[in-house]
Order: C-alpha cells, then sequence, then structure tokens
C-alpha cells in the first residue's frame, strides 16, 4: 500500500550525527525543512535571523536563564519514585516539570520565545494549543511580558480542556473556537497559520510543539533543552553516572526532544519515546505516527505523518488532547531514521492504570500525556525488560489536575 | 508575438489574450464539488465559455493557504471520495473535450505520496500543462520541478506582497527554466476568498515584480468582480478567480450549479477588456 511513498535517502542517515542539524536547509538529515505559502518566507527569514542574534547576546541569555530560574522555578527536581522503583524492578526517576510554573514544561518554550517576540518589536503574539498546557504558558507569558495573546484551539479540545479554557481566558487571552476538520491540535495550527498569513507584519507565531517549519523545531528543541541538560547534571552529581534509559511521551515531541537531544550524544544512553496508542494501534484509532506512519509534509516540514493511501492527513484519537496530532517533529524523525532512538505506542487504557498508579504509589497526578511515558515502563518491568541496577528518567512532562474531567469520565464518574 | 511550436499551452494561452487585447481569464473548480460530475461539466463549460487557462483544484484535508470557501469546498470533495488520483482522471476527461491548459492546483503531501515521478508522469498523460503548489516555495521545489520539466509541465510559483526582490527574482529564474508560464502574483498578505475590492499596495507589487521578470503575470487571491478584473487588466496579464466563482456556484439550486458558473465568468469578461485593445 505504500510502496508509492518517496523513497528516502536512507543512507546518508544511517548512522546519528550530533550537534551537525538543522543544517542550513533546516533539515535534519532528510526531514524538516521549510514547507509554507510564500507569505510566510519572509516572516521565518526574518525569525531565523532574529534568533541567530539573540543566540548570540549575552543579555538575552542572561534574562532568560534568571526567569527561569525566579518565574518558572528551575531547576525542577529530579525524583526518585521509591514505590514505582520497587513495582517495577529498576530504579525510576521522575523529572519533574509538572512543578514548573503553569504545571507542565510548555512554559520554557514560552518564555524563550515570548522574550524573543519581544527583542523583534511584534507585540500580537498567537499560538496552537491542544491540550491547553501550550495556550496557558503562552497567555502566561503574555501577561507577564504585556504582549496581546490569541489562542487558537480545536472545539473538541475546548470541549475537554475547559479548565485550561477559562485559565487562558484568565490569564487575558482570548480563546478562538476552530470548528475545520477534526476540531482539534491539527486544525488549530491551521488556523494560526491562516491568522500568521494574514497578519505577518506585526504578529509573532509562538508555536508550542517542536513541528514546523524551519526555524521552529531547532528554537523549540533549543528552549526545551534546558530539561535534558538539568537531568543529565542532576544524574551526574546525585548518581555519579549517567542514566541507563531516558523516556518521555511524544505528540508533537516537544518535551521528548527537549529532554533526548542533551543525552543523544550519549551512546550508552538509551532514548525512548512513547507515543499514544489511543484505542489500540490495530483499531486506527490512535496518535502513534513514527510507529505506523509513513514520511510527508505537514505544517511546514517534512516529517513522519499519519495519513490515508492518497496523502490525505487522517484523524487521530488519543485520551490525551496533547499528544493528539497526526504528525511530529522532524527531529524524532530523524532520531527513528537513524535507530538513535526507539518510538514505542501506549494505549489509552494504559495510560489510565499509569495515571490512578502513580497518583495512589507515589502521590503525583501527572497529566495523561506524561502518564503515557509512565505506562510504557510499568509495561517494560511487567515483561522483564528493566535489571534492578538500571537508572531510568522518565520526563513527567505535566501535571494532571487538567485531566481529572477526562479521567472521571473514562472511569465512570460523575462531577458536579 | 509570436508563437512558435516550441511556445507551452501557458505560454501561447498568454500571448493569445495578449494579441486580442484582454485579462486571461483563470477560473478555478475545485475536483469532486459540489460534486464529480458536475465539477467536470463545470470545467468543460468554463474552458468552452472562454477561460484562458483552467486551475483545477485538488482537494486536501488541511488547505492552510484557503480561507472558508475553499476550505469547505475541500472538505466536500474529500467527502465525495475526491483524490488526487481521481483528479488526474478528471483532468484527462477535460482534457479530451477542451484544448485550453489545465493546471493543478493542490497542496505538496499527496503529490509526495503519491510519487513525485510517478505523479508528473500521469499528469503528462492526463494532459496537465502546469502546477501550483502553495505550499512549496522554490528553496523546496527542485525535486518536483525536474520531474515536471522533463515531462513538459510547468511549475507555477507565487510570488506576494511580502517576497523580497530577490526571492521574486528566484522564482522567475526557476520559473523561466521550466518553460516561462507565468508568475501568480498573490494579492495580498492572506488566506484565499472573495474580497470586495482589491488591495491598495496591488499596482506597487505587481509593478516591483515587473521589474524583475519579462513573464506573463497573473494576479490572485480575493479577485470577485469585473472592475477587479478590469484593475488588473492595467498592470497584469491574467486573473484567477476561485473563490469568488464558487460562492456563485454554491448559491444556485442543484441542476443550475453549471449555467451559474458560466454566467459568473461571463459576468467577468466585461471587465476583462483592456483599454485600447
Amino acid at each position: 500500500m505504500h510502496e508509492t511513498a518517496q523513497k528516502l535517502n536512507t543512507e546518508a542517515i544511517s548512522t546519528y550525527q550530533h550537534g551537525v542539524y538543522p543544517d542550513a536547509r533546516g533539515r535534519f538529515g532528510d526531514f524538516g525543512g521549510r514547507f509554507v505559502p510564500e507569505s510566510l518566507m519572509a516572516a521565518v527569514s526574518e525569525l531565523e535571523t532574529a534568533y541567530a542574534a539573540a543566540c548570540d547576546d549575552a543579555d538575552f541569555h542572561a534574562t532568560l536563564a534568571r526567569l527561569e530560574r525566579t518565574y518558572t522555578g528551575r531547576p525542577t527536581p529530579l525524583y526518585f519514585a521509591e514505590r514505582l522503583s520497587r513495582r517495577v524492578g529498576a530504579q525510576i526517576y521522575l523529572k519533574r516539570e509538572d512543578l514548573a510554573h503553569t504545571g507542565a514544561h510548555k512554559i520554557n518554550n514560552a518564555l524563550g520565545q515570548g522574550l524573543l517576540a519581544r527583542r523583534m518589536g511584534k507585540r500580537r503574539i498567537i499560538a496552537e494549543t491542544g491540550a491547553g498546557q501550550h495556550g496557558v504558558a503562552t497567555a502566561t507569558v503574555c501577561a507577564k511580558l504585556g504582549l496581546d495573546c490569541v489562542v487558537y484551539m480545536g472545539a473538541e479540545d475546548i470541549r475537554r480542556q475547559s479548565l485550561n479554557v477559562f485559565r487562558m481566558k484568565l490569564l487575558g487571552a482570548e480563546v478562538r473556537a476552530v470548528n475545520a476538520g477534526s476540531r482539534t491540535l491539527k486544525d488549530a495550527i491551521n488556523e494560526a497559520m491562516r491568522d500568521w498569513v494574514t497578519n505577518v507584519e506585526n504578529t509573532y507565531y509562538l508555536i508550542g510543539s517542536a513541528v514546523g517549519p524551519h526555524p521552529y523545531p531547532r528554537i523549540v528543541r533549543d528552549f526545551q533543552s534546558v530539561i535534558g541538560r538539568e537531568t543529565r547534571a542532576q544524574t551526574l552529581e546525585t548518581l555519579g553516572r549517567l542514566p541507563d534509559i531516558v523516556v518521555a511521551c511524544v505528540g508533537g515531541g516537544s518535551n521528548a526532544i527537549g529532554m533526548f537531544y542533551p543525552f543523544a550524544g550519549d551512546e550508552g544512553v538509551q532514548l525512548i519515546g512513547v507515543e499514544a496508542g489511543g484505542s489500540g494501534i490495530s483499531s486506527g484509532k490512535h496518535s502513534a505516527t513514527l510507529v505506523a506512519g509513513r514520511p510527508g509534509v505537514l505544517h511546514g516540514a517534512l516529517s513522519y505523518l499519519l495519513q490515508d493511501e492518497n496523502g490525505q492527513v487522517i484523524e487521530t484519537h488519543s485520551i490525551s488532547a496533547g499528544l493528539d496530532y497526526p504528525g511530529v517533529g522532524p527531529e524524532h524523525s530523524y532520531l527513528r531514521a537513524t535507530g538513535r532512538a526507539t518510538y514505542v505506542a501506549a494505549d489509552d487504557d494504559a495510560a489510565l492504570r499509569a495515571f490512578q498508579l502513580l497518583s495512589q504509589e507515589e502521590g503525583i497526578i501527572p497529566a495523561l500525556e506524561s502518564a503515557h511515558a509512565v505506562a510504557h515502563v510499568l509495561a517494560m518491568g511487567e515483561r522483564g525488560e528493566l535489571a534492578a541496577e538500571q537508572i531510568v528518567v522518565i520526563n513527567l512532562s505535566g501535571r494532571g489536575d487538567k485531566d481529572i474531567n477526562t479521567v472521571a469520565a473514562a472511569l465512570g464518574v460523575t462531577l458536579d | 508575438m509570436l508563437q512558435t511550436e516550441q511556445a507551452s499551452p501557458i505560454a501561447a494561452a498568454f500571448a493569445h489574450a495578449r494579441e486580442v487585447g484582454r485579462v486571461a481569464l483563470i477560473p478555478y473548480v475545485m475536483a469532486g464539488y459540489p460534486d464529480t460530475e458536475t465539477s467536470e461539466a463545470l470545467a468543460v463549460a468554463l474552458c468552452r465559455a472562454g477561460a484562458a487557462i483552467l486551475e483545477l483544484g485538488v482537494p486536501f484535508s488541511d488547505p492552510l493557504a484557503d480561507g472558508a470557501t475553499i476550505q469547505r469546498a475541500s472538505q466536500r470533495a474529500l467527502d465525495n471520495g475526491m483524490s488526487l488520483r481521481g483528479t488526474l482522471d478528471l483532468a484527462e476527461r477535460v482534457a479530451g473535450q477542451v484544448q485550453t491548459p489545465l493546471v493543478l492546483m493542490g497542496y505538496y503531501n499527496p503529490i509526495y505520496s503519491f510519487g513525485l515521478e510517478r505523479f508528473c508522469e500521469r499528469a503528462a498523460q492526463a494532459g496537465v500543462a502546469g502546477l501550483i503548489v502553495p505550499d512549496l516555495p522554490p528553496e523546496e521545489a527542485e525535486p518536483l520541478r525536474s520531474a515536471a520539466a522533463v515531462r513538459g509541465i510547468e511549475l507555477i510559483f507565487l510570488v506576494t506582497p511580502t517576497s523580497p526582490d530577490e526571492r521574486i527574482a528566484q522564482a522567475a529564474e526557476m520559473a523561466a527554466r521550466t518553460g516561462g508560464g507565468f508568475l501568480y502574483c498573490v494579492s495580498l498578505s492572506g488566506v484565499t476568498g472573495a474580497r470586495d475590492r482589491l488591495p491598495e499596495q496591488l499596482s506597487a507589487f505587481v509593478g516591483r515584480v515587473r521589474a524583475q521578470t519579462r513573464l506573463p503575470l497573473a494576479v490572485g487571491f480575493g479577485v470577485a468582480r469585473p472592475e477587479h478584473v478590469a484593475e488588473i487588466g492595467h498592470i497584469a496579464d491574467g486573473a484567477v478567480v476561485a473563490s469568488a466563482l464558487l460562492n456563485a456556484v454554491d448559491a444556485a439550486p442543484a441542476g443550475e450549479q453549471v449555467a451559474a458558473g458560466i454566467a459568473f465568468l461571463q459576468s467577468l469578461q466585461a471587465g476583462a477588456q483592456k483599454a485600447g485593445g
């Protein structure tokens, strides 16, 4: 069925190369690039130039570092999950991004890009959001920096994440419902891009995942890499060595790339991305792009994509709105193609069980997204794939308060 | 202008329009909208009613350069089972009935998924003269451009008011290497959709493009009225009309949609005669 897809030059990307991508064309191996309407080409070039200048500016870095410390609350702890470790049969550590301001890793990128937008003189910020965590983080940063904020959100996601919608409004953002397509994250990105095309002169598109045209995947990776850098330093400091395995959930892939990238040059560290298996891969109702997709072009980049035999993007499913996306960041496609990282899926039921177990045995209510990563580690333990001395770090990318209604419904509990 | 046997069908269409002193009208039909049969009948009828070139839209699930009208049409076409393969079949049937050059307009992923070589082979066989791929800027276009060029199919590039001069020159140069069809001047920074008036800066923008190239220039996005076509006639060679035409077709009852499309095109033709032409 898929023999018609373009054959990628697999030879050129057979070995992972650290620190060389994206190249000048915005490629990670064969993936990435800049597939956007001509109207946006000047804007992405302007962004690339402005970002390069910010990278060379010590003041920019100092401001970001200061706010990460005093506003976001970094560094976030690396926590030894004792009961989970006993259950799984390995040394399990949680990187507590759920303790970052606004309750998820999304603030790392929103803060960095917000400062970049202000530096570029853009007063109007637009963003897309799935679960609402990126929307909340963006609204938060805009409130802090005094910028106008419009957040696009699929109507279906607005329904299942009403708490976050209200948070965004409290923070002064305008939330615009998107009723096109599957009314989820991909449609919110489409609509944000349409807004950007229309208002490109004064508007900064603050994209929330490691997706989109170059240089976005690079920018998001850079601002999220604080997760992996801290984790690396924390394991060396407290354990005297690097972890054996690092695990993160993957929707668009921003928390995962932020965790993986600083470890990708360390050959002995195994990287595992966990996608949303929804009702199961064989059901067709899932969001497991790297597990079950093939290369294609969506939202400005060549990457793995869930599509039908005609190249139409298909509707995805996941209990977690933040993973409910048919594409994935191009650097993950590169990590997969080179074998540097492996990608697996955890289904809705497994994520729900992990959600409850972490709540009851560690006193931490995780985001449903992060629960997918926990679920995979539980499954590895059950299959006897872990040894007692192995160190496993799970990126606990967010807290689960936003998911209470979804989980209650899934468990058949009625809330007032 | 002297026409040689080497002139592409698209270049010939512009040359003819220039000879008779008219704006080349380029109507758009979404394959499979409102249904496959009607879209075929509409395409043929528009060609017979004087379209210089016909743009045949390929539906896509995520048309991020398009406004509400084309989004809706695209979704409806997909619901009707239309695909890139189906669009090529439809193009072949239309090309069998009329001489008007056909240009496919569609997003990159269905083409990429089809396979660039295989797609261009099939498009050439179907009689397609050109391709417009709105999410494929010159930087990413070389694989498709070369696959198309060897089969005599032109890749048409879009330039916009936000394009710096050097990008316009780059697009013109790539277009000229492919066969020199035309440059598609996007009238405004925004998505497709009918608008009440054309932007005030249009003439300055088209002038900027004209300074970079001798290729024919067609203006699209927002073109909806005879006076728009007349205005474009002062500065450019062709006018693309899509959303406004779809709206006219939409407004007609079933059974009268083809007639409504023709009537709309004819109303625009009132503006297509160039002064002194």
